[in-house]
């Protein structure tokens, strides 16, 4: 299908963008890359007024290091960040996330910003931001205000931004060098939404979790920080304990329906998720058994 | 209701000036208005690849970006890589290998699987694979395809110096 009809406007600058949210923020939505707002409009999941196009914007497209913060521009592209020297050093784990974000020519224009503040509950970047712990900034009438990721996702396509804010930018922390991480998603073909995926980052010292943050995806109405992570950190873990956090995850899922899988099916595949990322990051085989997907 | 814009581009390295509806895709834009039907228009939200095109020198996808968004961009289409002759030998082995047989796809292929020439010159199938994984084709079962382009990887490479 086709997008109905909208009114338009370039920013020209993130002031001009401000100005046009403030006049048409209720009924308008920014316009970053456009991979997903576009398929949302084309199949008339979404009808907005009016578009403010962010896309020209360049002073909101990149990437630095600064002390212990990377900060990532809200219009930096996904093949951007597959080909960052900063991300592949001090945030591996979104390198390998976005490598599972649709295709080539999509990564081509798909902005991070526009992912995160479009909230699919399906897509790979806002799980990566909560097991990075990241802080978004957003950019309003009133000034800048810093948002947790985990406060962020507030439903399927709903963030806290406020109609008349504009997502700049995110700030992660880098990572410690000895840190690690794990992604994995399930998807019918690469390159598809995920029917369920996770996103991790860990510090393992003396065969034991001292940290481990665990992002999982199309388990609900938006992307989950797993508490009975917790369950994992600073013991021994055996196939006991695993258990016990596996079904701990399963109390905080709340998986919905779709034509790709019930939520029996997305349960049992988090659960699976869940063993082989453990026994991945503690390098512990002998954790993955049992169950197979 | 809503105000046609004014937007100035290049395509296939002639200008175009044109007054534009911000809703019309840039697919729509290229087809119905430049007449240039060598982009298809397959599923309109990104999933099949069929009106895959260049601009700016990457890979997008036009039913995906607006003819609003192109203001002073550089797009390159199916008929403009013909046409200059830079995909003439992937065209020919597309025939030879015979990596097409309805026809609808190709255009997109052949504009992702140039991509991946110029981005890698000696792919393996695996990362042919991989870089057409965003393009359908209902016909060939892909296996023609993935030779095709790895014959004209191999003859690219044995050309260079």
């Amino acid at each position: 299908m086709k997008a109905s009809a909208f009114d338009y406007a370039r920013a020209t600058s993130v002031a001009h963008a401000l100005e046009l949210l403030t006049a048409h923020g209720e009924r308008a939505k920014v316009l970053a890359g456009g991979q997903s707002l576009l398929p949302a409009m084309n199949l008339r999941l979404m009808a907005p007024e009016f578009i403010v196009d962010i896309g020209e914007l360049a002073e909101l497209r990149g990437v630095t290091v600064k002390g212990d913060v990377l900060t990532i521009g809200a219009l930096t592209r996904h093949a951007d960040l597959l080909k960052s020297p900063e991300i592949a050093a001090h945030a591996p784990l979104l390198r390998d996330a976005v490598a599972h974000v649709a295709h080539p020519a999509i990564r081509n224009r798909g902005t991070i910003g526009g992912s995160l503040a479009q909230a699919d509950p399906a897509s790979e970047l806002p799980a990566c931001m909560l097991a990075l712990d990241a802080t978004i900034i957003a950019r309003g009438p009133r000034g800048e205000r810093r948002i947790a990721a985990d406060e962020f996702f507030a439903g399927i396509y709903e963030t806290a931004l406020a109609p008349q804010e504009l997502l700049i930018a995110v700030e992660l922390p880098v990572q410690p060098k000895d840190s690690t991480h794990y992604f994995h998603e399930f998807a019918r073909r690469h390159g598809d939404y995920a029917i369920v995926g996770l996103a991790a980052q860990a510090l393992v010292r003396d065969g034991r979790f001292a940290d481990l943050r665990l992002g999982f995806f199309a388990v609900g109405d938006r992307p989950l920080l797993a508490r009975s992570a917790g369950e994992l950190i600073d013991v021994a873990v055996t196939p006991a304990v695993l258990a016990e956090a596996s079904s701990a995850l399963d109390e905080e899922l709340s998986p919905l329906e779709d034509q790709q899988a019930t939520p029996a099916m997305r349960r049992h595949l988090a659960k699976v998720l869940l063993m082989r990322c453990v026994s991945s990051l503690l390098s512990r085989p002998d954790l993955c058994t049992g169950v197979s997907a | 209701m809503t105000a046609a814009v004014a937007i100035s581009l290049s395509v296939n390295g002639e200008l175009v000036e044109a007054s534009v509806l911000p809703r019309l895709n840039l697919a729509d834009f290229l087809r119905e208005h430049l007449k240039l039907t060598g982009t298809h228009v397959g599923c309109e939200h990104g999933v099949c690849g069929a009106c895959t095109v260049r601009v700016n020198g990457d890979i997008i996808r036009s039913c995906l970006m607006l003819a609003v968004q192109m203001h002073n961009a550089k797009v390159e289409t199916i008929e403009g890589v013909s046409d200059s002759g830079e995909i003439a030998d992937l065209q020919s082995a597309f025939r030879e290998r015979n990596a097409l047989q309805c026809g609808f796809c190709t255009p997109g292929m052949l504009m992702a699987a140039q991509d991946l020439l110029q981005q890698s010159p000696t792919p393996d199938r695996e990362q042919i694979r991989e870089h057409l994984s965003g393009n359908y084709c209902r016909c060939t079962g892909y296996q023609a395809i993935v030779d095709a382009i790895e014959t004209t990887a191999r003859a690219r490479a044995g050309r260079s110096p």
